[in-house]
């Protein structure tokens, strides 16, 4: 069975122009030990999809579809249920460590404070294990004493005290929600590789979610395209980042510029997607993407597409996905 | 050869941090350390390096926001620092900057107009209500908007949207010289594209010429044609972006360009490992000595000058670049 499986999840927020569907019919499972990224612009559910996860959904949203954390239903708990397994089967870690950690209160404090809900320790064992955990995330003691306060540290130190934070329970499943977007490339670079080996050493499974298409590519074993509240693409990241099929991804793709690409030497300009991502409230009824999308037409403005299995890893939700002959083109 | 459009001399600027006692002197933080750059006309020069290493102080100071501590900076060879404050002002619409942040740099209570056409105030130049709204129509209708926007306010528009109403604020002077502080860091990579392609069609239109900073490498080899790398207050190494990113010679450079995830899933790059610095540093040693794999005893005693190396004025400031 699969440790986590999400089933037809639809997601309504309320907005200023009524209840909106920010999510809709989104479904996967993860295995233990996967990695999955998810990627896309901002405002296409991908942090929404996170926070159902962990059950931090606003008070006034409304959730159907089920979520099965091995097996059992997560959606419809009470909250007395759901904190047994928040922090501590799922662990998070969010984008920006310094509006997430809190400003008045010591680090070694924050850490333990999830050990001392999920286990039954005693405070000397619990201090044993804050110092064990920052000594993993690359905190030593020696240097980074527990009583220090976030602003002492540096960006990337604060995130690894949310790392820390995270895996304080050994979760069976991280999820990292856009981790390193505030940081430097270099430190970005070392907290990626913490996560990872942090990942692979215990078996957890992690859930990345970044707008980084390199991050995503280095980090994940199977991804997922979402747009506008829907999964557009999906499979392993070697298919999908390599064999695209979905003309967004396409389009993702030709508007980063690659290392070794000049404007001023080839003359050329970035290939950009026309428009912009729709308002909530303005999303046509088929195909979000319709507008935006050359390879449209009139079926895609009719009819949301469903779900193409190209093989066993790789699905696409497109009436006209990109076929061999496209891509040569493109090529040239 | 022509003259440049600004030329940036010997410039430190020094920061007086607060002091921990009483009748202590206060401390000093050297923010930027010497920086000797040449921007020409028409032309992009991306400065790149990690937050805190004094790209924006740069910016900052280039625009006459700022005072160096010590040296000058030269706008069509006027020392921007040595003038009346009113020759200043007038200068100042050929020098124009565009902010990081589309939400925290537009006026939200002030229309489009308003916000388009206030450079044009504080210049103070006489025109009528009529006048000013034909020229903001213009400016808006090519950066891509539409000329009819003028009444709207910045709510009514998306990041990508906003961040043209800002270039178009920009523009509205005629300046020479744009400074894009970190102006596509914000936006998602498909509206950045269409930015990005603004900017070069602008610049191919006018003949502009680009400061471009970002910490985003890929973005910066995209679009200029000359880099500077600085670290902690210190150009480490310069050349045109060809050569700089084909050929890096500094250590940290190459480190910085190794850092940056590779799209391709099947590229599992060589990674920068962490090293315990062998030696220690000291005032007078080389800023990247505790984080580079080359040093050796000669980089302890002293900091290394930029020196030619390699094609087409590449300079780097590393005794143990080959």
């Amino acid at each position: 069975m699969a440790l986590l499986q999400v089933q037809d999840l639809l997601i309504t927020l309320k907005t200023a122009h009524g209840p909106q569907e920010v999510i809709s019919h989104v479904s996967f499972s993860m295995d233990a030990g996967e990695k999955l990224g998810i990627v896309g612009e901002s405002g296409c559910g991908k942090s929404i999809t996170a926070l159902a996860l962990m059950s931090l959904l606003p008070p006034d949203s409304r959730i159907s579809g089920k979520i099965l954390l091995e097996g059992r239903n997560i959606t419809n708990l009470n909250s007395r249920e759901i904190c047994s397994i928040r922090g501590n089967r799922i662990g998070m870690i969010f984008q920006e460590p310094m509006t997430a950690l809190n400003p008045v209160k010591q680090i070694g404090a924050q850490v333990s404070e999830s050990i001392y809900l999920h286990t039954k320790l005693n405070r000397k064992q619990t201090l044993e294990q804050v110092i064990e955990l920052m000594d993993k995330v690359g905190l030593p003691m020696e240097r980074f004493p527990l009583n220090l306060y976030p602003h002492q540290l540096s960006g990337g130190q604060r995130q690894r005290v949310m790392i820390a934070m995270a895996i304080a329970c050994s979760p069976d499943i991280l999820i990292a929600d856009e981790p390193t977007t505030a940081l430097d490339v270099t430190v970005q670079e070392q907290i990626l590789d913490l996560i990872q080996d942090l990942a692979d050493s215990s078996g957890m499974a992690l859930v990345m979610i970044s707008h980084d298409l390199g991050v995503i590519a280095q980090t994940a074993e199977n991804v997922m395209v979402m747009y506008t509240g829907n999964v557009v693409e999906m499979g392993s990241t070697i298919d999908v980042f390599q064999n695209m099929l979905h003309p967004y991804t396409h389009g993702l793709f030709s508007a980063i510029p690659h290392v070794g690409s000049s404007a001023k030497q080839s003359k050329k300009r970035l290939s950009s997607i026309p428009g912009q991502v729709p308002e909530l409230h303005l999303r046509p009824n088929g195909c979000n993407f319709a507008n935006r999308c050359q390879r449209a037409s009139s079926i895609c403005n009719e009819k949301e597409p469903s779900e193409t299995r190209i093989s066993e890893h790789h699905q696409v939700w497109c009436y006209h996905p990109l076929n061999r002959q496209d891509k040569r083109k493109i090529k040239k | 050869m022509k003259q440049p459009l600004v030329k940036i001399e010997d410039v430190y600027k020094d920061y007086q941090l607060p002091k921990k006692y009483l009748f202590q002197k206060a401390p000093v933080f050297r923010a930027l350390h010497g920086i000797n750059l040449e921007l020409h006309q028409g032309t992009s020069f991306g400065i790149v390096g990690e937050s805190g290493c004094g790209k924006s102080t740069l910016a900052r100071i280039v625009m006459a926001l700022d005072e160096p501590t010590l040296g000058k900076v030269l706008f069509d060879g006027r020392d921007l620092f040595n003038m009346p404050a009113r020759d200043l002002r007038h200068l100042r619409r050929n020098f124009q900057m565009v902010f990081q942040d589309p939400y925290g740099s537009l006026n939200p209570r002030k229309s489009i107009l308003g916000i388009v056409a206030e450079p044009l105030d504080t210049l103070k130049e006489k025109l009528s209500f009529a006048e000013k709204k034909k020229r903001v129509g213009q400016i808006l209708a090519e950066v891509g908007l539409n000329a009819g926007d003028t009444d709207k306010f910045p709510h009514e528009f998306s990041g990508g949207q906003r961040q043209r109403i800002a270039i178009a604020r920009a523009l509205i002077t005629r300046p020479s010289l744009i400074v894009a502080d970190e102006s596509v860091s914000a936006l998602d990579v498909s509206v950045q594209a269409q930015v990005l392609n603004l900017m070069m069609d602008l610049q191919e239109k006018y003949n502009l010429t680009y400061m471009f900073i970002s910490h985003d490498l890929s973005v910066v080899e995209y679009i200029t044609d000359q880099v500077a790398v600085i670290y902690m207050g210190k150009v480490v190494e310069q050349g045109t972006t060809k050569n700089l990113f084909q050929n890096p010679l500094h250590p940290y450079t190459q480190t910085l360009l190794r850092a940056v995830p590779d799209v391709n899933p099947l590229n599992k790059k060589q990674k920068n490992k962490a090293i315990a610095p062998l030696f220690k540093k000291t005032e007078k040693s080389c800023p990247f000595l505790d984080r580079c794999t080359r040093a050796a005893k000669t980089c302890v005693k002293g900091t290394p000058k930029l020196k030619l190396l390699g094609e087409e004025g590449h300079l780097v400031a590393c005794f143990n670049a080959d």
